[in-house]
């Protein structure tokens, strides 16, 4: 069955929060009504936001590692919200196993944002319907988009490609390769939630080189200098082989 | 979790209205087997069903303020297949509605026998109602105990002494006011209902306390690693990823200090038990209203705070993503 999918790679994310903005922009603005913001020029400002980027730093000084780990609703193979909802304005849909919610049925109770272990539904404090991120569902299947932008709006942002958008279940898609290369994993998977998000951890690209390697094998004077030129008679290495 | 005073509210006060029947059908049944004596249709049985309906309207009235769009509230009945809450919203008006019934066919005295066995023992209307209605007082518990309990990340909930809790808490109130309710109208089940109102207060003492022993000792399946997934002994969040408050940041946060929290604690533990059982038990004595009403109502106060220390104490695996700013 197909499930969409970010892959989030954390090797690559530098955590410039242009996912943040650009989700913020385009669902703002899209046909499910603004993610409103509440005294946003004001003191204690605060607003509905579907995705943040957020640093943890890994390790202790001066081994530290730092990262930036963008978060946002990982569309649960098996959502604990959905089954929660008295109303049924929390669903996942069956084509695509994309949760949405049906901002008008949602009663605003809030039980579906308890029953979510990772904190990834917010309540719109203007609509007081719960919100949570929508893949992009009105942008991925608009076909008067050119194909290349059918992606969610955060995945078009990353400057870094740290963003990656498939089917999970589809074993040879970008993301499902990136998942099985690079050992992506799920968050929190004690809750058997089975996110269809994953994240790839960070990794260090590594050569060994030996210590002979450095130095060249068929230097005759066993130094790294320049060679004496030959004698003008004297037969060189161009002379006796072909290259 | 920030604890919602409609909630606080809402399960208290149904919590009452629920115990204050049963404690009524318990009189009633006794009286049927002859154990106990008949009391007045009108004044107890009638009054004593629209007092426990009064409670009832009074937590439906608290629900309310929790949703964000109550004129949608008749929706959350649809997915009685899935969702406690659900359920819930279906078994209170059910509730609610025989609670009526069963008072207006004792007021009015619409209550013909409808058979006897042994000769002695005779079953009318209002016991039938009452016994349907026993089990629906019961199934509204179980499920107002289910909301909170079948949420498995919440570890401090996840647990049937969630649920036995609120059985044990919302009757232990109930028969505390049916004590007082049979003092104001003289009857002469005081005692009766005095005695079942200790019982079930120290029932509930020994259940609370072994929640509370339980929620203590816990063992939290997620931390930071499982949350971030990155398997390292020290990590520590820099930022949450925005300075100002957001909706993670206000409704799984109690926000209390830890010494109030903690003082909360002691504050329900001797307000909901030794409390009402020693000023139950004085009342008792004397027989006086006053005396007893006050132990409802101390009792009752406490509850509030049970209630809130409850929601409190449950800690959300997605604060691990908000520990900083």
């Amino acid at each position: 069955m197909k499930q969409l999918a970010l892959v989030i790679d954390l090797n690559v994310c530098v955590g410039c929060h242009a996912c943040v903005t650009s989700c913020k922009e385009w669902n703002t603005s899209g046909p499910a009504g603004f993610m409103s913001d509440m005294n946003p020029y004001d003191a204690d400002p605060t607003g509905t936001f579907f995705n943040r980027v957020q640093t943890f730093e890994i390790g202790v000084y001066p081994n530290t590692e730092t990262v930036h780990f963008p978060k946002s609703c990982l569309h649960c193979e098996d959502p604990p919200c959905v089954p929660v909802c008295p109303t049924g304005a929390s669903y996942k849909r069956k084509e695509d196993g994309i949760v949405l919610v049906d901002y008008d049925k949602c009663i605003g109770c809030k039980y579906c944002s308890w029953a979510c272990p990772y904190g990834a539904r917010e309540l719109d404090e203007n609509q007081k319907v719960m919100k949570k991120c929508t893949l992009c569902v009105d942008r991925i299947y608009d076909e008067s988009l050119p194909e290349s932008e059918r992606k969610p709006a955060c995945v078009l942002a990353c400057p870094t490609s740290a963003r990656l958008f498939g089917d999970v279940n589809e074993p040879d898609s970008v993301v499902s390769t990136a998942i099985r290369d690079n050992g992506g994993y799920q968050l929190m998977p004690e809750w058997g939630t089975n996110p269809a998000n994953h994240y790839l951890p960070r990794r260090k690209t590594q050569i060994t080189i030996h210590e002979d390697e450095l130095i060249r094998v068929d230097n005759p004077l066993k130094k790294e200098r320049q060679l004496p030129m030959p004698d003008a008679d004297e037969q060189t290495l161009d002379d006796i082989t072909s290259w | 979790m920030h604890p919602a005073f409609s909630v606080i509210f809402l399960t208290t006060l149904i919590g009452v209205g629920q115990g204050l029947f049963l404690a009524l059908y318990t009189g009633q049944l006794y009286s049927v087997v002859n154990v106990l004596p008949v009391q007045d249709s009108h004044s107890f049985y009638g009054l004593g069903s629209l007092l426990a309906l009064v409670f009832l309207v009074g937590g439906l009235i608290a629900s309310v303020f929790h949703l964000g769009r109550p004129e949608r509230a008749w929706r959350s009945a649809a997915q009685w297949r899935t969702s406690w809450l659900s359920r819930e919203v279906i078994v209170l008006p059910a509730f609610m509605g025989l609670t009526a019934l069963y008072g207006l066919v004792h007021y009015f005295d619409m209550n013909p026998v409808l058979f006897r066995f042994s000769g002695e023992f005779t079953v009318d209307l209002s016991l039938v109602i009452g016994g349907i209605n026993t089990g629906l007082a019961f199934a509204l518990f179980f499920c107002t105990g289910m909301i909170y309990a079948c949420i498995k990340f919440l570890q401090e909930w996840a647990t049937p002494l969630t649920v036995l809790n609120y059985v044990l808490l919302g009757s232990a109130s109930g028969f505390s006011l049916a004590t007082a309710f049979a003092a104001y109208v003289g009857s002469e089940l005081v005692t009766f209902y005095g005695a079942w109102a200790i019982i079930i207060t120290l029932a509930a003492f020994i259940s609370r306390s072994a929640s509370l022993f339980r929620n203590a000792r816990i063992k939290y399946k997620s931390s930071l690693r499982s949350a971030i997934g990155i398997r390292h002994a020290r990590i520590e969040q820099k930022s949450r990823g925005f300075m100002a408050g957001s909706f993670n940041t206000r409704e799984y946060f109690h926000g209390a200090s830890a010494q109030s929290f903690r003082s909360l604690k002691w504050i329900f533990l001797v307000m909901v038990f030794p409390v009402p059982v020693a000023l139950i038990s004085t009342g008792l004595g004397y027989g006086a209203f006053p005396v007893l009403a006050l132990a409802f109502a101390v009792q009752y106060t406490g509850l509030l705070v049970e209630r809130w220390f409850f929601f409190a104490q449950a800690n959300h695996p997605q604060n691990l993503y908000y520990q900083t700013v």
